[in-house]
């Protein structure tokens, strides 16, 4: 054939794309992922502009304005020391998402590299690491983190290395599993046959062909790292007083459950909606990513 | 002719582990004594069943499996006893293609990121913009065009992508490919298109093959010499025209028969071999081949026959070949090469399609 008639049967050239942009296509017809990516940028556009947006002082307290309803003043009410509710949710924000943030990319740089260690590698270090992970994962995820939590000392740095760590076994799972089946495809043998050194073929070759698995449960591991932050400042060990966080405005709030339920309301409802929208992201994430349907 | 390649009693033996403490309750003898040798610019050709070991001899040669026993010299050189890292360096020399074009070429890497990579391995093209042109020349070369290098290989049909796996083989120059199954993933119309173009580059830049293969009717087209492989040790080596002329062996003989003849004046012996290829667990004693052999005797499952030249580079491992029937009968007068014949008529094709293009 000549390169005239080669070239035709190249999918159309207009319509040349990498993998990634076929992802964003798949994903952009998906509704709920796409609500979802909506929100979670909302949240970061919040978080992010926080100073700017939020009406007061997160941390300013009024003694003339105590427990009050929402109203025109403050839209969300005020809680037990007339602090505003929604300055006080917006800045919160930044502690659940860069908790989430922080704590999976923690969780990502540890357990990734240690997965295609162990299943690139295999032999002993696949058996240790392996068994390490086994026991980890066999501890339930909050129960661990609030022990590591407690053992690091309360504060907010420390809670994200605790969810960090805690959320690092399943990583290391993950990526030894996609490391194992591609590794044995024939692109990664003919990557040896070449003459990479093996370094070199897995991060090169092994790498970024499971990427796509990774991003999944990297959107959907900062939904339960979210969860994992509120809790743990509900219980005192994660955002110190007076610093804003969800957790720790759901935990003052329950005292006054009955008498001024919009203190629980607005943060619980922040919680809920960014754990759902990273959920349907991931989801959405997961549908778009996968090979089978093409 | 020195050689290029010589293999030795070349074996490779899987341990079979069974239970939780990975006891080793077996080996597998996937390749069990193996000896051929191969001169630059020459092809050798390995045929047989499936599981008969012969894509292990493939990686084996290469180093891509550790062997078990046996030496493997390359120009000359024993390449077993050599470092990692000095058999990287050695891979310039010897490259690999593989049968399935759309498991071989790495989904996430554009075409010029996937040549370019063996020119930056091995310090042939170290800026940026020889590499390019380099990439460009490889796909011209194979017959695509430079500025596919910006596409991912999933945008390219099969045999595009056989063209990409061989041009990646090409990047660095190799004197010796193994091309594993090269066409067998191919349609019919494709295979003869991949196989010219083996042969052209072959021509060109004296490039040594060992061409593994199921297929007889491909095999023929290609090969110099043909090399039939039976529960992982060779059974009969001869040149291409003698091995289809004078098939000597049993196994030879009946592989041959499954060839289909265009001609309906040629008669060939219709003796299909009955039964699978016997478990490599377990291989039989004596002669590997006496389950399914039409002409087995008592001694063949006794004695195991070792393969021997008869003086003229023909070699059996069966000693009764002279007492069978001869295996070819043709009709008369027709002295055409029958097998020939599917490709050629493929060829015919293909040649006037590019006439017609260009």
């Amino acid at each position: 054939m000549t390169a005239a008639s080669l070239s035709a049967v190249v999918a159309d050239e207009s319509h040349e794309e990498n993998p990634w942009a076929r992802a964003w296509r798949r994903l952009k017809r998906r509704k709920g992922a796409m609500a979802g990516l909506v929100v979670v940028s909302l949240f970061v556009l919040l978080a992010f502009f926080a100073p700017l947006v939020a009406p007061y002082d997160p941390v300013a307290t009024s003694w003339s304005a105590v427990r009050k309803a929402p109203s025109w003043a403050h839209w969300m009410g005020t809680d037990e020391v007339g602090r505003d509710i929604l300055s006080r949710v917006i800045w919160g924000s930044r502690a659940s998402l860069s908790a989430g943030l922080v704590s999976v990319g923690i969780a990502l740089g540890v357990g990734v590299p240690l997965g295609l260690l162990a299943g690139y590698g295999g032999g002993w270090i696949d058996s240790v690491l392996s068994r390490i992970v086994d026991a980890m994962l066999a501890v339930p995820f909050l129960i661990l983190a609030i022990a590591l939590a407690a053992f690091l000392g309360p504060s907010l740095g420390n809670a994200m290395i605790a969810i960090g760590v805690t959320a690092t076994p399943i990583f290391v799972r993950l990526t030894r599993g996609q490391t194992l089946a591609a590794k044995v495809e024939d692109y990664v043998e003919a990557a040896r046959a070449v003459g990479n050194p093996h370094w070199r073929i897995a991060l090169r070759h092994v790498l970024p062909n499971i990427v796509p698995p990774l991003l999944v449960q990297a959107s959907l591991a900062i939904a339960g790292a979210i969860i994992a932050e509120a809790a743990l400042s509900f219980l005192g060990l994660g955002q110190q007083p007076p610093a804003p966080s969800w957790g720790s405005m759901l935990n003052s709030a329950q005292r006054f459950i009955a008498q001024a339920p919009w203190m629980a309301f607005w943060p619980g409802f922040a919680i809920f909606f960014a754990v759902l929208a990273f959920n349907l992201l991931g989801d959405g994430l997961r549908d778009a990513l996968d090979p089978r349907h093409r | 002719m020195t050689a290029l390649l010589e293999v030795e009693g070349l074996a490779k033996h899987f341990a079979v582990r069974r239970g939780s403490f990975g006891l080793v309750s077996g080996h597998v003898r996937a390749v069990d004594g193996v000896d051929f040798h191969l001169a630059a610019g020459e092809t050798l050709a390995i045929v047989g069943e499936s599981g008969c070991g012969k894509s292990t001899v493939g990686r084996l040669v290469l180093r891509l499996i550790e062997p078990s026993a046996g030496r493997v010299r390359f120009e000359g050189e024993d390449l077993l006893p050599l470092s990692d890292s000095a058999m990287r360096a050695r891979r310039r020399r010897m490259q690999l293609i593989f049968q399935d074009p759309y498991a071989s070429l790495n989904p996430r890497m554009t075409v010029g990121a996937m040549l370019g990579e063996p020119l930056m391995l091995h310090g042939l093209a170290a800026k940026e913009g020889e590499r390019r042109a380099r990439v460009g020349e490889l796909l011209t070369l194979v017959g695509l065009r430079p500025d596919h290098a910006r596409h991912y290989p999933h945008e390219f049909s099969g045999g595009q992508r056989q063209r990409l796996a061989i041009a990646r083989a090409l990047a660095v120059e190799p004197k010796l490919i193994v091309a594993d199954e090269p066409v067998s993933a191919l349609d019919v119309s494709i295979q003869a298109q991949v196989i010219n173009l083996m042969r052209a580059l072959q021509q060109r830049f004296g490039l040594a093959y060992i061409f593994i293969s199921h297929d007889l009717a491909v095999v023929k087209h290609i090969a110099d010499r043909i090399a039939v492989m039976y529960l992982g040790k060779i059974v009969e080596t001869a040149t291409t025209d003698e091995l289809f002329r004078n098939p000597r062996h049993p196994y030879t003989r009946a592989l041959l028969a499954a060839v289909p003849l265009p001609d309906p004046t040629a008669q060939r012996e219709r003796r299909l071999l009955e039964g699978d290829i016997p478990s490599a667990l377990s291989p039989p004693g004596g002669c590997r081949f006496h389950t399914r052999c039409p002409f087995v005797r008592d001694a063949c499952r006794r004695d195991e026959p070792q393969l021997a030249d008869d003086g003229t580079a023909h070699a059996t491992a069966c000693p009764y070949w002279p007492e069978f029937p001869p295996a070819v009968q043709r009709g008369a007068g027709n002295d055409k090469d029958e097998d020939r014949v599917r490709l050629e008529r493929l060829q015919a094709a293909f040649v006037s399609e590019q006439r017609e293009a260009s």
